[in-house]
């Protein structure tokens, strides 16, 4: 249990997609305007990768891994198959973020149209793609774990893009050099978040 | 073969397509495309060179393979047939790195897996793959990943002399004896948050000296 809630704080503080690997920058620097719609898109986020992660757990477990396709035929003992795990794991991702649009668009369509063109381009979110692959890097144990590290990457994008986004609303009163306008000054911004975060550092329970 | 295209193959117009995203159409500082698994291999000028090329090796053939295959891929699914190219030259890229260059490879860990999701190739196959002959995809491929490129470099460049006072690991602040003048490496370079920076001062800079790029309110 301690290992798990360890592995929660690590992902959302210190490993934190945005401000320690830039994983999603480029939805997180084209939909912070509102605070709104970055928290929709912070949810569907977080939602699409606790699904995803556990799925490709799976998929690495069972099929992908040195070894992993033992338990369909001995002689597959031997067989490595981890080279197709880029196209495998899009594939999984692609269709999910498919169904995820699905489903919210039946369930809830105020959220579905204040995602509009967002949701699909979660496919190529690369902080869902590189979950999955931080989780097969880093070898979690069991299926919990992976769930709970997708999870908590999720919550640490969501906490990063809503800060940044409320951010900006507040700086439309402010005076910035006319060069930095728009994207300069929210690199800048993001940065000095980042060193903030960086006071997590070092955190194990 | 013969040439049965009118314009030669670098005429004015295709030389735009390789010169323009080298500045006023930078994928990442103008376009905003492919920050994402960008900035994470800034830290030394190596690994910032070798997903460079990456990038390019990608971006380039998927560029030629799509604007070959334009004609036949339905509307509907092309999204799934561009993932697919483009994952199947990254994995190509990434056993070549893999067999040939392996601590690299190490080093680079997930982003060379994440050039598939990387939105300047993605971005790059619809905007131009999709509408235009191989031949001026391919350019427009290469400028695209030069671009991207520089900017990697430029960053890494900055990062790797500030943070650990070496060019390409070779030490020449030791070498040209500052630390005994009092000099010290700033180790607050080498950490994520200022990669961002560094990319909001080129950003700063480009826009300063090309009026045309700041963004109005």
């Amino acid at each position: 249990m301690e290992h798990l809630i360890n592995i929660f704080v690590r992902s959302i503080f210190i490993d934190n997609m945005i401000f320690a690997y830039f994983l999603g920058m480029c939805s997180y620097l084209a939909v912070s305007k509102t605070v709104k719609t970055s928290m929709g898109l912070g949810i569907a986020v977080t939602f699409v990768l606790v699904i995803t992660v556990p799925v490709n757990f799976l998929l690495e477990q069972y099929v992908l891994k040195k070894g992993a396709l033992a338990w369909l035929n001995e002689s597959f003992a031997t067989l490595d198959l981890s080279f197709l795990s880029f196209i495998m794991f899009i594939a999984v991702i692609a269709s999910i973020v498919q169904l995820v649009e699905m489903v919210i668009e039946k369930s809830s369509p105020a959220l579905y149209n204040s995602l509009g063109i967002f949701l699909p381009l979660i496919a190529v979110n690369c902080a869902i793609l590189g979950a999955s692959l931080f989780m097969q890097e880093r070898e979690y144990a069991n299926i919990g774990e992976a769930a709970v590290f997708g999870l908590g990457s999720g919550i640490g994008w969501l906490l990063a893009i809503v800060a940044l986004a409320a951010i900006r609303e507040k700086m439309r009163y402010s005076n910035v050099p006319a060069p930095l306008r728009g994207l300069g000054i929210t690199f800048i911004l993001t940065g000095l978040m980042g060193i903030a975060f960086m006071s997590f550092l070092g955190i194990t329970l | 073969m013969e040439k049965v295209e009118k314009e030669p193959l670098l005429s004015a117009k295709n030389i735009k397509l390789l010169k323009n995203p080298l500045g006023q159409d930078n994928p990442i500082t103008v376009q905003v495309l492919g920050i994402c698994s960008a900035l994470a291999v800034t830290v030394k000028m190596k690994p910032a060179i070798v997903m460079a090329i990456s990038v390019m090796v990608v971006l380039a053939v998927s560029n030629v393979v799509i604007a070959a295959l334009r004609k036949s891929i339905p509307g509907r699914i092309r999204i799934i047939v561009q993932l697919v190219v483009i994952a199947t030259m990254v994995i190509l890229v990434d056993q070549f790195l893999k067999a040939f260059a392996f601590d690299v490879s190490k080093q680079l860990s997930v982003f060379v897996g994440l050039i598939i999701t990387n939105c300047i190739i993605m971005g790059r196959l619809e905007a131009f793959a999709m509408a235009n002959k191989p031949w001026p995809s391919f350019l427009d491929g290469l400028g695209n990943a030069w671009g991207y490129g520089w900017i990697l470099i430029a960053v890494s460049f900055f990062r790797e002399f500030l943070g650990t006072g070496s060019i390409m690991g070779f030490p020449v602040m030791e070498k040209l004896g500052v630390y005994n003048f009092g000099y010290e490496d700033n180790g607050m370079m080498i950490l994520p948050p200022m990669a961002l920076i560094t990319v909001g001062i080129i950003i700063w800079v480009q826009r300063a000296r090309n009026k045309s790029l700041i963004e109005t309110k």
